[in-house]
């Protein structure tokens, strides 16, 4: 069984890399994932991690496989859309859902126009799913910076995020602090995707936010715990995933968002805070 | 699938034949409009069709026919060509639904017919594959270019299928089709002899995308893939582990990336095993035509080259 569990990162340094990067994947992602989820923002996340495509895409188109210039390209497209999505809700009658989904399908179409504007677009869907399998030292890099800043800087605004989640208007009145935690938050949510998106791909990337904090969010009230169960669940997920692809021979990235949905329906179903199960016998909540 | 292609290309066939007395006069500038699906097809059409025929690729150089998406142009070439070349044994899956979908007259030629197929299945050492004939027409392997052979076929077959199209130039089309065979069998030599200096035992080449088994058959050198038959599929973990294992167990000396395929991938099991990361290969494409290997003949000399340089060293 140690045998089934420790060999393939024991014989194999790219399991070793993929380790690594998922762990640090998981450690920023959980956080921001839940803080998402508290703000009602979780489709937000998943239409950022579209807006990415084109800005990648773009980058690559430029560079090739260039990790800086695709970075770059996501960031930039990332924050574009994401500001671009507020001042449209903020200053005109459409509200923030339909002006995101309007740029997420924006974004969507023009990733998928600059793909087919190469002609070799094999490449390039590697990267718009992933490579998780190849992480080179500068991908090891970025990802574990951009998870050292996201966890400092969570660690810096915690307060005011907390507060914003729970009672903005609260926050208003006290404090000027409101708008510049949210702008932060999006960077390192836009931050975080990019980081996410060399290893896991555009598509996927949110995954690693969202399953593990809306997993979490069934086993506990307190946020504290939340983050850490969102963090331990992102970490099980992914060593669940590159396990699962070497065994079972899945694709790596798709099989690491499986077993974190796995783990979200088994908390969906069992989950002490409002588990389906809890709720159909709510008896049991007295014998625990 | 293969037998509804066959039944479109026969309707498509009889159409373009009961069209021809007209199909002389309505050719644009006096040259005869043809349509080939993919770059390497492309450029076999011009060698025989020459200064008669124009040629157009809808995947172009650099790009992946196994995925290619194709655009509302490519149907608009489609009709107005007489002939469409398609490399046949199910490489192209998009191109019978583009086919129906644009309402073309031209005649439908699938240039692989008449090779003998290999099947696709995972197989490590194909050396005796029976030359079983293709009775499931799932598992055959495309790439059948691979084989300079092959590509003779190729090459009769594009012949045929252009002077049907426009009989007036019967004679270019032969005398052009018969210098390029003979070009082919001087690389067909070229490339036996090259294998010949290369010792048996070192003859083993990891490549990302496993397209070579025709070349494989009929030249002797082996090849060991991390991916199964198409691009499409993504390698998982076991795959790479596999590869790796195999690298360190059998000494394999190189490591090829192809034009289509992820080279990180390759570049991390390089580095894990201390193989050598050959040049470049081509498969499924041609490079640009300022690139290493712009037409059929500079592929495979190009391949043949580098897979030398690198198991000889």
């Amino acid at each position: 069984m140690a045998d089934l569990l420790l060999s393939p990162f024991a014989d194999f340094a790219f399991m070793q890399r993929a380790l690594v990067g998922v762990i640090a994947i998981a450690l920023a992602g959980g956080p921001v994932g839940v803080f998402l989820m508290l703000r009602r923002m979780s489709l937000t996340g998943d239409a950022m991690a579209h807006a990415i495509l084109p800005g990648a895409a773009i980058g690559y188109l430029i560079a090739g496989l260039s990790l800086p210039a695709m970075t770059i390209g996501g960031l930039v497209a990332g924050v574009v859309v994401a500001v671009a999505a507020g001042l449209v809700s903020r200053f005109t009658a459409l509200k923030e859902d339909a002006s995101l989904a309007a740029f997420y399908l924006l974004s969507l179409a023009l990733g998928v126009t600059i793909v087919s504007l190469r002609g070799s677009n094999v490449d390039l869907l590697h990267v718009l799913f992933g490579t998780v399998l190849a992480l080179d030292d500068s991908t090891l890099l970025l990802i574990s910076a951009i998870s050292t800043i996201t966890v400092l800087a969570l660690a810096l605004f915690y307060r005011p995020l907390v507060l914003e989640c729970v009672d903005p208007t609260f926050l208003r009145s006290v404090s000027r602090a409101g708008t510049p935690t949210h702008l932060v938050f999006l960077g390192l949510v836009v931050l975080n995707l990019v980081g996410g998106f060399h290893a896991l791909g555009t598509l996927l990337a949110v995954g690693m936010m969202m399953l593990p904090a809306a997993a979490s969010r069934f086993w506990t009230n307190d946020i504290t715990i939340m983050m850490v169960a969102s963090v331990a669940i992102g970490i099980v997920s992914g060593i669940g995933g590159l396990l699962l692809s070497f065994h079972a021979e899945l694709p790596a990235g798709p099989a690491i968002i499986l077993t974190a949905g796995g783990i979200y329906g088994l908390s969906l179903l069992l989950g002490r805070e409002g588990g389906l199960l809890w709720l159909a016998w709510p008896g049991r909540h007295l014998e625990a | 699938m293969l037998t509804r292609r066959h039944a479109l290309s026969l309707l498509a066939g009889t159409l373009a034949l009961t069209a021809l007395p007209g199909s002389g006069q309505a050719q644009t500038g006096g040259k005869l409009d043809v349509v080939a699906t993919f770059s390497i097809l492309g450029d076999l059409v011009k060698e025989v069709g020459g200064e008669r025929v124009s040629v157009t690729t809808l995947v172009g150089p650099n790009g992946d026919a196994h995925v290619y998406a194709p655009s509302p142009t490519d149907a608009r070439r489609l009709m107005d060509a007489k002939v469409v070349f398609v490399n046949g044994l199910k490489f192209e899956g998009w191109i019978d639904r583009l086919i129906a979908s644009s309402g073309t007259k031209a005649a439908i030629v699938e240039a692989a017919r008449g090779i003998t197929p290999i099947k696709g299945e995972e197989d490590d050492h194909g050396h005796d594959h029976g030359h079983d004939h293709g009775h499931d027409h799932g598992g055959l392997d495309p790439h059948a270019w691979q084989n300079v052979a092959n590509a003779k076929v190729y090459v009769a077959n594009i012949r045929d299928a252009l002077t049907t199209a426009d009989p007036a130039g019967k004679g270019a089309y032969e005398a052009q089709a018969a210098a390029y065979l003979a070009r082919l069998d001087a690389l067909d030599a070229e490339i036996k002899e090259i294998v010949a200096r290369i010792p048996k035992e070192r003859r083993r080449i990891i490549t990302s995308h496993d397209a070579f088994r025709y070349f494989q058959e009929a030249y002797g050198i082996v090849f060991v893939a991390p991916q199964g038959v198409s691009t499409d599929a993504e390698a998982s973990a076991k795959d790479v582990a596999k590869i790796i294992r195999q690298i360190r167990r059998e000494k394999v000396k190189a490591i090829f990336v192809e034009n289509v395929s992820d080279p990180r991938l390759m570049e991390r099991i390089a580095q894990e095993t201390g193989a050598r990361i050959g040049e470049r290969v081509f498969s499924d494409a041609l490079s640009g035509p300022e690139g290493p290997a712009g037409t059929y003949i500079e592929m495979m000399r190009h391949n043949i080259r580098a897979f030398s340089t690198a198991l000889s060293s």
